[in-house]
């Protein structure tokens, strides 16, 4: 009698552990949705500020098609995004351009051919190189490269898309380096056997095996690398010359979405056009980036559940 | 995120008071103009000597920074190298703040080029030619100057982001309000201005002539072609002869009582016109200052 009261007691007494057990979960869950509470709380803010400008004085004829982005203008603003989305697109072409053989043939280093202490080593340099800030690199760009740039190729000015997409090169490959190798990583080592039990070379082993299998991976690294360069601002402001221009070449300077609204937000009265305006930025370069990681993770969705195929 | 040298460390100068712990210290807000910001920051070490209860708190960001500051009354004094327009006066107003303008300074906008460059003086017609949106000038042929390092002959125009009040005076002074011609580097700062011309042949810049270093030259500027040519001085800026001179203000919302117009009093008093004429910006009035 005395023992089921005692025992029945016990199971309704929430003591020091059940409230700690709440708090945890409570914790938990606000950390794994706090995510999406983020995101939705960013793009209604983002929202809100530009949505404004696109209903009621944008031009989609303008702000797609005209270069003239002058804000401030006395006698008449106009609001011409073009130079700024072109000047974007052209830095992080560039550095796509520079970083994808190099990011790719390092994870194919990496994860191939390197073995113990060389392998550790370059590991943490590339991790290293992703740790350093992007100002530092801007402060490269801006103060060494330009004088560089202008006695190698004998141009008027060394901030440029050259300047910009090589530093935007360089910062994107550790990232796109480290998601290649957990790609070529996640191929399963049966593959490999089986290709070098039918005699396969390592050469072949890697070409006509790993890449492929890893393929999915490899594109997802390079379109997280895109979305990277993308999003840059500090690197592009400093090192792009910051200079509203279609560029013809590499050599000629160019102006970022991102470095725009970074330059201009601080000054800029609140709730005026041009502060709207630069929110519309906002808006373009948050849908681009949101389309280029959701690809990217759609398609590493697809390896990871095509591995558990393969490697029940 | 802002970058730029000289406005992202938008350092707040606290001045040590000698018995801070007996009384509450007061702090005057200061924000706003990039081109006074050195001349802010050196007043304000220099008062925490003149009256310990006081710290005066700094930081740049560029006129329209401090005036929009000023208009949502979260500073006591705002720093601008330009005047408020009719419009942010009003929302000021609106806002229950009344600006008074404070005239502490002049500064000569000089027109910075690469050390190797010839050209010997520029008249406005021919800035205008250059910076304008309709303007001609295109090559430095074009102004009969040949440049040691610049083969392209292209002129390199370096310029200002379009909310600076550098740029808004430039503009209004130059271009008589006609747009710049698109295609110019927009530094973020005054100082990134001469520090990009230094480094480029090719290049044309504007910016205080405090921020002037040896590997720049400052050609003389010429009001209208028959006029004196001038070269940017504290004298020149002073008496009114350098054509591009502009007025630093400080504003205040209605006018200053207690602390802040005791800061003020000795900003335009003798010690503090003697700073600023320390660090290359010329006085508001005609101050002899012993070395």
């Amino acid at each position: 009698m005395n023992q089921a009261l005692d025992r029945s007691r016990d199971f309704d007494h929430r003591g020091r552990a059940w409230y700690l057990d709440r708090a945890v979960t409570v914790f938990v869950f606000i950390g794994g949705t706090s995510a999406i509470l983020f995101i939705g709380g960013i793009f209604v803010f983002i929202a809100r500020e530009g949505l404004g400008f696109v209903f009621s004085e944008f031009d989609a004829g303008e702000f797609f098609g005209s270069i003239a982005w002058r804000p401030t203008s006395v006698l008449d603003a106009t609001y011409g995004a073009l130079a700024l989305i072109v000047g974007t697109a052209s830095i992080t072409g560039l550095a796509m351009v520079v970083s994808i053989p190099f990011s790719l043939a390092a994870a194919i280093f990496i994860g191939e051919f390197a073995r113990g202490r060389v392998r550790e080593l370059l590991k943490v340099l590339v991790e290293l190189l992703a740790a350093i800030p992007s100002v530092v690199w801007g402060f490269i760009g801006f103060s060494i490269m330009n004088s560089l740039i202008i006695d190698i190729f004998e141009v008027p000015i060394g901030l440029n898309v050259l300047n910009a997409g090589v530093i935007l090169g360089l910062m994107a490959a550790p990232i796109m380096t480290t998601i290649a190798e957990d790609a070529l990583k996640a191929v399963p080592d049966g593959y490999r056997e089986a290709a070098e039990a039918l005699g396969a070379t390592r050469w072949q082993v890697i070409r006509k095996v790993v890449i492929p299998a890893a393929k999915n991976g490899l594109v997802a690294a390079v379109l997280l690398g895109v979305g990277r360069g993308f999003g840059e601002t500090m690197v592009v402001l400093m090192a792009s010359g910051h200079s509203i221009n279609i560029p013809d070449s590499v050599f000629d300077s160019v102006r970022a979405l991102t470095a725009t609204i970074a330059a201009e937000l601080g000054e800029t009265a609140v709730g005026s056009d041009h502060f709207r305006a630069l929110f519309t930025l906002g808006i373009l370069l948050f849908l681009v980036t949101f389309a280029i990681n959701l690809t990217a993770d759609t398609i590493m969705r697809g390896i990871r559940r095509k591995g558990q195929r393969a490697n029940p | 995120m802002r970058r730029s040298m000289s406005t992202l460390v938008s350092v707040l100068v606290i001045a040590c008071g000698g018995n801070a712990g007996n009384n509450a210290r007061a702090v005057i807000q200061n924000k706003g103009s990039d081109t006074l910001i050195t001349v802010a920051q050196a007043w304000a070490e220099a008062y925490s000597t003149v009256d310990g209860q006081v710290a005066v708190a700094v930081s740049g960001g560029g006129s329209g920074t401090g005036i929009s500051a000023m208009i949502n009354g979260t500073v006591d004094i705002a720093n601008s190298s330009r005047k408020m327009t009719e419009r942010e006066i009003e929302a000021a107003r609106a806002n229950g703040n009344d600006p008074v303008e404070h005239l502490v300074g002049h500064d000569a906008l000089a027109v910075y080029v690469h050390a190797e460059n010839p050209v010997g003086q520029l008249t406005l017609q021919q800035l205008a030619g250059i910076y304008g949106a309709s303007g001609p000038l295109e090559r430095w042929s074009q102004l009969d100057v040949t440049i040691p390092g610049c083969d392209s002959d292209e002129i390199v125009r370096v310029s200002r982001q379009n909310n600076s009040g550098t740029f808004a005076y430039f503009r209004e002074a130059v271009l008589e309000n006609e747009d710049f011609k698109l295609g110019s580097h927009d530094m973020h700062g005054s100082k990134d201005v001469v520090h990009l011309v230094a480094q480029t042949p090719c290049a044309i810049g504007y910016s205080g002539m405090a921020y002037a270093i040896p590997e720049v030259r400052m050609p003389c500027v010429m009001g209208s072609p028959g006029d004196a040519c001038v070269t940017p001085s504290i004298e020149s800026a002073l008496d009114g002869s350098y054509p591009i001179s502009r007025p630093l203000l400080m504003y205040t919302s209605g006018d200053p009582a207690g602390q802040v117009k005791a800061y003020l009093d000795w900003v335009l008093g003798e010690t503090g016109q003697c700073i600023m004429l320390e660090l290359g910006y010329t006085p508001a009035i005609p101050t002899q200052c012993v070395e």
